[in-house]
């Protein structure tokens, strides 16, 4: 079930290296938002911070609060594993367990649940491989190894994997950088398709891209090298990429700098 | 994946030296002479002490009055010979046994401690420690064996003979412990450092990519454990327990100086009595005629064999699930 998701005075650090600074916004359920700016911003932390997924690096350190619907991420007793069996996420490279054959990495995750008769997961397999257009291309090979795929099939096998836990919310990371342009625009498509399921954060450096899928996009920026990255706006993507009310904003999507 | 240069231009826009494709350089011409020379040599020497230990196996086998491979005896010195590999071939078989079903399962999780559990300044100490055990020489082994662990072993030898004595595996008669058993682990502890360096190795080198992967889906740490780092370290984990099984099967100093030689098949593996293959060499050679020494020689080569066989059969196994390791 789609969730919203509302920060508050959101700080990260790598041990002692403050990478963004009070960043407070809300996303909404079964809608795109797109998470543009220069590299180094810390989008992808702040993205990591969603899922809890950014103390697993060594220092890494979080301060102020994350509502997923009602319920406060960072709040005591709190367990990260549970937040991230709720909240799934795609990465920059496609990472498909690679022992593992395509049907075992599409329930990995379920698999992590509890006990599936052979029915269930076949069910879930094909559901999910379907809602990531792969099914067509896999069908006849599911007991395979995953990596035998291609750089875009490996990417939409990791959004099958993300999506049959049904997760509440969905967040990628660049999910398109290390494809080619083909590859690229079925994700896309896809992306378009899964939010009507899921709530989805995309962090992207394409700023097209940004304007095809979403409906909301937040700019980041950083003062200097060495700042901490900080949200400056977020407002509909309409509005972001014709009229924003910041003037670095404009700068950046205009391509006068980033 | 880093990108292979194949390019062997020179940098900078410089034109590449004209090339004189029939002089060869003399400095390469050496270089290959010597190498190609080494190779020769060394498979030469190879095949000639082959076919030497091969002969004098031979030699011992034909005049053999027993059957080589079922005789229990090992009277090699007597006219005729009479002697047979069983009792060494069971006691190799036995203690190595021992020795990997309780070292592989203990390195593999020290391993997994060092490199996934623990915080980085123990991991980093444990580690040093671990390495260090592995360049302790055998015969500290032996005797620290004979001195400590056979005295040590006669209370759990007691205890284990008053549960599962009625197996006759375990039945045990308290005479002292030098048995099949205590060589077993003591090889245990020996082979220990060498299989959890080289895992702990492996393991750290799985791709933080799949780590995260599995992480992102909500799995525990143990469970991260078991979806990516230990299918990623499998083949990594047979071949370091080769290493330490080759290890245990030669094994010579350490056993002869532990076991209460015998030749006798003990269907207890707590009471002394039996032998491996490498420790009969050691104890018999000194004073071996030369059909005495002939058999040693068949004996070793059986060794010999044994070990290509584990090696071969842990190779099969690594390419079964080639397809699944990237
Ligand atoms: N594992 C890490 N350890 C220390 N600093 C990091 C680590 N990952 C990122 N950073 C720092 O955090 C800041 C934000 O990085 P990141 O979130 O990757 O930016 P983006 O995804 O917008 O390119 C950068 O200054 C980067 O150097
Ligand atoms: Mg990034």
């Amino acid at each position: 079930m789609a969730k919203r998701i509302d920060v508050t005075g959101l700080t990260a650090f790598y041990g002692t290296h403050r990478a963004i600074e009070g960043i407070s916004m809300h996303v909404q359920p079964k809608s795109v938002t797109a998470f543009i700016g220069p590299s180094g911003c810390g989008k992808s932390t702040f993205l990591r911070t969603l899922n809890r997924m950014h103390e697993v690096t060594p220092g890494g350190r979080v301060e102020g609060q994350v509502m997923l619907d009602n319920e406060d991420l960072y709040g005591p007793g709190v367990d990260p594993v549970q937040v991230r069996r709720n909240i799934g996420m795609v990465f920059q490279r496609p990472n498909p367990f690679p022992t593992m054959s395509i049907y075992d990495n599409v329930v990995a995750g379920l698999k992590l649940n509890g006990k599936f008769s052979r029915a269930e997961l076949d069910e879930v397999v094909e559901k999910n491989l379907r809602g990531a257009n792969l099914w067509n291309e896999v069908k006849d090979r599911l007991h395979k190894p995953g990596s035998g795929l291609s750089g875009g099939q490996q990417q939409r096998l990791c959004i099958a994997r993300a999506t049959a836990v049904e997760p509440d919310v969905l967040l990628m990371d660049e999910p398109c950088s290390a494809l080619d342009p083909i590859s690229t625009l079925a994700i896309e498509d896809l992306i378009s398709q899964l939010k009507s399921r899921f709530t989805i954060v995309i962090v992207t450096h394409n700023m097209q891209q940004a304007a095809r899928v979403s409906e909301r996009t937040a700019f980041f920026n950083l003062a200097a090298v060495g700042q901490p990255g900080k949200l400056i706006e977020i407002d509909t993507t309409d509005r972001i990429f014709s009229n924003p009310s910041v003037q670095a904003t404009e700068d950046y999507i205009s391509g006068r700098f980033g | 994946m880093p990108a292979t240069q194949t390019d062997s231009s020179p940098p900078g826009g410089l034109e590449p030296a004209p090339r004189r494709p029939s002089a060869v350089r003399p400095g390469d011409r050496i270089f290959s002479g010597l190498s190609k020379g080494a190779g020769i040599t060394l498979l030469v020497i190879m095949a000639a002490i082959a076919v030497f230990l091969s002969i004098r196996a031979a030699v011992a086998i034909s005049a053999n009055e027993g059957n080589f491979l079922t005789t229990f005896e090992w009277d090699a010195n007597a006219s005729p010979p009479y002697f047979g590999i069983a009792v060494l071939l069971f006691g190799t078989v036995v203690s190595s046994v021992i020795a990997m079903v309780l070292a592989v399962p203990v390195a593999v999780g020290i391993a997994l401690f060092i490199s996934h559990y623990a915080p980085r300044r123990v991991a980093g100490t444990l580690g040093y420690v671990v390495d260090l055990l592995a360049a302790v020489p055998s015969i500290i082994y032996g005797l620290w064996g004979a001195l400590f662990l056979v005295p040590q072993m006669t209370g759990l030898y007691s205890w284990l003979d008053q549960f599962l004595g009625w197996t006759g595996i375990f039945a045990y008669d308290n005479t002292p412990a030098r048995s099949l058993m205590t060589v077993g682990i003591l090889l245990a502890i020996m082979i220990l450092p060498i299989i959890t360096s080289v895992t702990r190795e492996i393991f750290k080198q799985t791709p933080k990519a799949h780590e995260e992967a599995a992480l992102a889906l909500g799995a525990t740490r143990w469970e991260v454990i078991r979806m990516t780092v230990l299918p990623f370290g499998r083949s990594g984990v047979i071949s370091a327990s080769m290493l330490g099984l080759g290890r245990a099967l030669g094994e010579t100093m350490a056993v002869a100086t532990v076991l209460s030689p015998a030749f006798l098949i003990n269907i207890s593996l707590l009471e002394s009595g039996g032998g491996t293959f490498a420790q009969n060499i050691a104890s018999q050679f000194k004073e071996a005629g030369s059909m005495g020494r002939d058999a040693l020689i068949a004996s070793g080569l059986v060794l010999f064999l044994l070990t290509l066989l584990v090696n071969g059969a842990a190779r099969l196994i690594i390419a079964r699930r080639k397809e699944f390791t990237s």
